[in-house]
């Protein structure tokens, strides 16, 4: 079975933008079948995943656009989010988890993306983020 | 009691104040900066210094509304008071499990078993 996209969305980094995008998406997966189970993990990892993308990486500056592209194969989601920003490195993040960093009220995002998604990917630069899960549909 | 305190069910048991989140995903920025701000409000403006925050219709949420459940949790400490939460979902359990946040707050399976701690 081959890939297919069925979202491509490129629009200015403003979080109420985001909002709208996240829930096209979300109808679209639904209006696919995706099941109740797996849904709100996708809508955790894209809200994560997009709220980096302006939060961090384009630094809320509206002149700077997140591309954000939806694939299907079988029963396989994946979603690729692009920002304009220098980029990151993902084994530079702290780990939340550590005594120090408990009760820090940020920095968890990239941790919940993996939590609930089956891969979580960045290239080279660190400003292109895909994550990836096998999810059930009711077709 | 709590008028302005529109995204919680807001009762009083034992002296407890017991705020039900209304909304069941706490994900967006939006949601999330009202929903912080009513909760602190909690604190602040109503001098609550008993609060059991009850998950049970929150079937996800993000971290930045994490990050807001942690300035709560501050505030309180801050006060003096004591904050608990109760009625996770397994999914929901499962964010602060993965985050080690069940070390940071006090997580009971019910109000009737987290009242026991009051």
């Amino acid at each position: 079975m081959s890939e297919l996209m069925i979202y491509n969305q490129t629009f200015a980094s403003d979080l109420h933008i985001s909002a709208d995008v996240q829930k096209e998406i979300q109808e679209l997966w639904q209006s696919r079948g995706m099941s109740d189970m797996d849904l709100p993990d996708l809508q955790l990892a894209l809200e994560e995943g997009l709220a980096n993308a302006i939060k961090h990486g384009n630094k809320m500056d509206p002149e700077k656009t997140v591309t954000v592209e939806c694939f299907l194969n079988g029963d396989i989601v994946r979603v690729v989010i692009q920002d304009e920003g220098p980029g990151f490195d993902p084994n530079d993040v702290p780990d939340p988890t550590l005594p120090e960093n408990l009760d820090k009220p940020s920095g968890r995002g990239v941790m919940l993306m993996k939590a609930f998604m089956d891969d979580v990917l960045y290239n080279e630069t660190g400003n292109q983020l895909t994550f990836i899960k096998r999810c059930t549909f009711n077709r | 009691m709590a008028s302005d305190v529109t995204r919680f069910n807001i009762q009083t048991i034992d002296g407890v104040t017991i705020a039900k989140f209304i909304d069941n995903r706490i994900l967006d920025e939006a949601t999330i900066q009202v929903i912080g701000e009513q909760m602190y409000r909690l604190v602040d403006d109503h001098g609550f210094r008993k609060v059991l925050l009850d998950f049970e219709a929150v079937e996800h949420l993000s971290s930045a509304a994490l990050g807001k459940l942690i300035n709560m949790k501050k505030k309180m400490d801050a006060a003096g008071g004591q904050l608990g939460m109760c009625s996770l979902r397994p999914e929901l359990l499962k964010i602060f499990k993965v985050t080690k946040l069940t070390k940071v707050f006090d997580i009971s399976a019910s109000i009737e078993k987290a009242l026991k701690g009051f």
